[in-house]
């Protein structure tokens, strides 16, 4: 009898140690999920309410996206967003078309062409040139697209293709990272069917390989344009910044977050052309959501 | 065109291309290290600003830039490894938990901008933080957690099966075999994930703006009281980073001698980074070897 109960006290001394450790992972771990999803819901909150100030106040959507005039300081001030979108969307779309053929050569060349020294040379430089910061990307833009493109091209140098030559280069890691992993995750047997077919190395590349793997490819090149959507400072630093639709590819204009940035900071909060600039954080916001749903279609069409 | 001309000229063409790319990058290193490299010296690290005259340095915006590091990792890898444990451990296959992926999605994919105005809202204002490095590093908190999440997540996944079921099989409890045995088997590559995020981190601007601030106080470097409003350490002060400096610099420097700082500045920022990179893949290489045995 005595000895059962000293079996018994450890055991269930160590049963509610374990309650207890258990309770303590559930509860921490619960915590930190929570803190995740009150941030995302708590910024689209915020965002969205002061972005649609502007339209509660009387400004017809339509108006402030077709508009062509941005003048804040007019009376009444006048807010048509339509340069700053076209900006947007002008430069992280040609931002991809130049990012995109080098990416894919990039990851051709890591995957298929000589994997040793594709994995030995460019894939560290790949990956630095990731982690280089977008101020640096925009001081040597200043520095050397701008000036180069001025003694080139009419104009300033300062414009769309300078915006769009720096945010390529941002973007060409995202691009070729997930081309590598798609290119590498295809299975041998039909680059190896196309061979014993007799094709050549590029015939199997563009016949075979790209098509299969085509909308993992898209897929980086839409997070490429995402991310070249979002980028602010070295945007802001080479293209202009001048609040019109630009008439040459080497015109001054600006982009969402280029007017947001040098904006923000001068603005008196609740004034008009405050709520305005939120408006534009708005789009960058609602832009976001749609990227993340095309690459989430584009990934239910990778796997199957 | 016969197909094995069309094959030696693509190629040519893609070997061309990656040659390009590596060119890119070092003409990019070049570029920064030879002209910023000759502006950096230990005055210039250490001495303060000059707004109109020149031979500003650099000095505070450095510390700036380090001590908001720490203080966002202070609040980042709790969180992050926490959400991250419950990704990998307790997470159910379900609606719940697609849901929680999708925000950690698009968390990770919001412009740094968009974050930064959030802060401002948020932290600056409804907070009453005012312009301050703790606002700042709320802000890189949230721009910095999903990618956390992810890398915890990844490296607790890649913890064998038989160590886990091991040590619950010996009577531990859940929590105790994700801390004791699990967390430490994956803090290699934690740790690896944690150094290239802080880099990220360390470089960027958008989010502090309007959070940390575009001006530093004067500081008494000899005041080491967190409280004190002119002491570096207080956490509740403006503080400009390295990288937020580039960017005033460049866009409204009055300095004669702006674009040498802005060199200096941005050869120290991409040589910090370097650091990170370096340090990631040298440690992730040592672990590995110590853990794998292999060459």
């Amino acid at each position: 009898m005595k000895e059962r109960v000293t079996l018994d006290h450890p055991k269930e001394k160590i049963s509610k140690q374990h309650l207890t450790e258990e309770w303590v992972g559930k509860i921490y771990t619960w915590l930190c999920i929570i803190v995740l999803i009150v941030t995302i819901f708590s910024m689209v909150y915020f965002v969205a309410s002061r972005g649609l100030t502007t339209f509660f106040r009387g400004v017809n959507v339509w108006e402030f996206i077709s508009g062509l005039r941005w003048q804040p300081d007019a009376k009444p001030p006048i807010f048509g967003a339509l340069p700053f979108i076209f900006g947007s969307f002008s430069t992280s779309i040609m931002a991809a078309l130049i990012a995109a053929p080098l990416g894919f050569c990039a990851a051709i060349f890591m995957t298929e062409i000589m994997p040793k020294y594709g994995r030995r040379y460019l894939q560290p430089v790949i990956e630095l040139l990731a982690g280089i910061p977008s101020v640096v990307y925009g001081f040597v833009g200043l520095s050397i697209i701008v000036p180069f493109l001025r003694d080139t091209f009419p104009g300033q140098g300062l414009g769309l293709a300078a915006g769009a030559i720096v945010l390529s280069i941002m973007i060409l890691p995202t691009i070729t990272t997930i081309a590598t992993d798609a290119l590498s995750a295809l299975p041998g047997g039909l680059k190896e069917g196309s061979y014993a077919l007799g094709a050549t190395r590029w015939q199997t590349i563009y016949r075979i390989v790209l098509p299969t793997t085509f909308p993992a490819l898209m897929t980086g090149v839409v997070l490429g344009i995402s991310r070249a959507f979002g980028e602010a400072l070295a945007v802001q630093m080479v293209i202009g910044n001048a609040p019109f639709l630009p008439r040459s590819l080497f015109d001054s204009t600006s982009t969402l977050t280029s007017v947001i940035t040098l904006s923000m900071g001068n603005t008196v909060m609740n004034s008009p052309h405050n709520n305005a600039l939120w408006s534009l954080a708005l789009i960058l916001m609602l832009m976001t959501f749609v990227f993340v749903f095309i690459v989430r279609w584009l990934e239910r069409r990778t796997k199957i | 065109m016969s197909a094995k001309l069309a094959n030696r000229i693509a190629t040519v063409v893609i070997i061309a291309v990656a040659i390009f790319i590596v060119a890119i990058l070092a003409g990019l290193l070049g570029y920064i290290l030879v002209r910023g490299l000759g502006h950096v010296s230990w005055d210039f690290l250490t001495s303060v600003p000059q707004s109109i005259r020149e031979g500003g340095g650099i000095g505070p915006q450095l510390f700036n830039s380090v001590f908001l590091l720490v203080l966002t990792l202070l609040i980042t890898v709790p969180l992050g490894v926490g959400a991250g444990i419950y990704m990998s451990e307790y997470a159910k296959a379900n609606r719940f938990t697609d849901f929680i992926r999708l925000v950690v999605e698009v968390l990770s994919s919001f412009p740094s901008i968009v974050v930064g105005l959030f802060g401002l809202l948020v932290l600056v204002h409804y907070f009453g933080l005012g312009y301050s490095l703790f606002a700042g590093a709320l802000a890189l908190t949230v721009f910095n957690l999903p990618l956390m999440v992810r890398i915890t997540e990844q490296a607790i996944r890649a913890v064998p099966k038989e160590q886990k079921e091991a040590s619950l099989a010996l009577g531990l409890s859940r929590w105790k075999t994700i801390t004791s045995i699990m967390l430490p088997i994956a803090m290699p590559n934690i740790l690896t994930g944690t150094i290239l995020a802080s880099g990220r981190v360390f470089g960027e601007a958008a989010a502090l703006l309007f959070t940390a601030g575009m001006s530093s106080p004067r500081l008494d470097f000899t005041n080491w009281n967190p409280f004190s409003s002119n002491s570096p350490l207080n956490p509740f002060r403006p503080a400009e980073t390295l990288a937020v400096h580039i960017w005033k610099i460049n866009s409204e420097g009055l300095a004669p001698d702006a674009a040498e700082i802005a060199a200096g500045a941005s050869a120290v920022l991409v040589i910090v980074v370097l650091l990170f990179n370096f340090t990631a893949r040298f440690i992730g290489g040592y672990i590995h070897r110590k853990f794998t045995a292999s060459k």
